[in-house]
């Protein structure tokens, strides 16, 4: 499969990519690692003219501790996040989750800020930063700008990034004590999620963020609202696909959908220790 | 767009379209075919190939990312026309293979796993493989073949 034809130009530096971005307007596509936006150029549901190559900022590849925080570079690989000992020790769910992405290739090129710029309600990561309610950093041509991940996902495939403007960083709230839980049910080892679910309980506030159970990744707000009452597991979970509107397709139902977003919500219970 | 890439290597410098994928420079280019496609959208593996040491799957990177890169393909793997990598080595022990067409990916994926995780347990290979089909389903035996070259390594 063979993409449309564009022209391509390298960013030397976060400036020099948003100076193409002014340039080229909503022609241009970002490209990290590619690996959303290339395989979506070669089924030819993506057809920018211009892609604006930013693999090599390696100054937006790091993850460093800021007091409550961890803020990682939006180029980060999803590799050098899973593997990493700051992330493993303060944010447990989020290295288990970018270790259920994809497979090993897929994350020696994946970004986490590729990942999450694609705006996939099927991928992985969105929903633990959710849950972790993670704060996004977006530079443009107005200034840098921080935005909330509740606010961060708008649609399906769209996000709160405008088309000059580029995803810099992500900032984690760290939570080494809390309980935790990535849970993904799918059909092949390297395969989507057809449903999982983020979770993360510290000191009885819960967060729970759902994937592929709407056109966006989203929080089960009711769920996280039932065990901050002090519900049990399996009463909270109950509530899971409350307020979800998840598609159809060749590997599940609506409704088993629904069944799978309670079945996984309450097994990430209690694995947190709910 | 001009690219120089060292594949295997040696420097290879062509003129691509920007479109190019690394898969396609390398079979039609540098003509190694070694590196086959298989599903091209990035599932089953049969083109891993290190792209500055680490596995990479060939049909979703495009050439131009590579510019500048050091790219090993299956033909560069063996340190001589005489001998096998050791990798290639034990697949040929433990006849990890049936038809073949997956075996080049299971290398060059197997060899990216090694370096990562040197001493695997049979577990860690499965899941560091998890990017690789072998649709003849000769698993089992590839398991076995990448535990024998992490033995040897020892």
């Amino acid at each position: 499969m063979i993409p449309v034809a564009f022209e391509y130009e390298r960013a030397e530096s976060a400036e020099q990519a948003k100076a193409l971005l002014a340039e080229h307007g909503d022609e241009a596509k970002l490209l990290a690692g590619g690996h959303s936006l290339i395989p979506l150029m070669k089924y030819r549901l993506a057809a920018p003219a211009v892609i604006v190559d930013i693999g090599r900022l390696s100054d937006l590849s790091y993850i460093r501790d800021e007091g409550e925080q961890l803020h990682i570079g939006a180029l980060t690989r999803h590799r050098d996040v899973e593997t990493d000992a700051l992330v493993i020790g303060q944010v447990p769910l989020l290295a288990a989750a970018t270790s259920e992405v994809g497979d090993p290739q897929v994350r020696h090129r994946g970004t986490i800020g590729g990942s999450i710029a694609h705006g996939d309600p099927a991928s992985d990561i969105p929903s633990a930063l959710l849950a972790l309610r993670a704060t996004m950093v977006i530079d443009g041509p107005g200034g840098v700008r921080e935005v909330a991940s509740d606010d961060f996902f708008t649609g399906f495939l769209e996000t709160a990034i405008g088309d000059d403007e580029l995803l810099t960083e992500i900032r984690v709230p760290k939570v080494p004590d809390a309980g935790w839980s990535f849970q993904k049910f799918n059909r092949r080892a390297q395969d989507w999620a057809i449903v999982g679910a983020s979770i993360v309980v510290d000191n009885g506030s819960c967060g729970v963020g759902l994937v592929n159970m709407d056109s966006r990744p989203i929080r089960a707000g009711a769920v996280e609202a039932a065990v901050n009452n002090g519900a049990s597991a399996a009463d909270a979970a109950a509530a899971a696909a409350d307020g979800c509107s998840p598609s159809g397709d060749l590997n599940a139902s609506v409704e088993y959908r629904q069944h799978l977003a309670r079945v996984l919500t309450r097994r990430g219970l209690e694995e947190a220790g709910r | 767009m001009q690219v120089n890439i060292e594949v295997n290597g040696t420097s290879q410098s062509h003129d691509v379209e920007p479109r190019t994928l690394l898969v396609h420079y390398l079979r039609e280019e540098c003509d190694l075919t070694g590196t086959n496609i298989g599903c091209d959208s990035s599932s089953c593996g049969a083109c891993t190939v290190h792209l500055n040491g680490e596995a990479v799957k060939s049909c979703t990177v495009f050439a131009v990312q590579a510019d500048g890169q050091q790219v090993t393909t299956i033909e560069g793997l063996a340190p001589s026309d005489e001998q096998l990598h050791p990798m290639q080595q034990a697949f040929h022990e433990c006849h990890a293979l049936q038809c073949g067409y997956c075996t080049p990916g299971m290398v060059m994926a197997a060899v990216s796993l090694l370096d990562e995780v040197p001493d695997p347990t049979e577990r860690e290979v499965r899941v560091g493989l998890e990017g690789n089909l072998c649709r003849c389903t000769g698993y089992h035996n590839i398991v076995k073949a990448v535990l024998e070259a992490a033995g040897g390594a020892r």
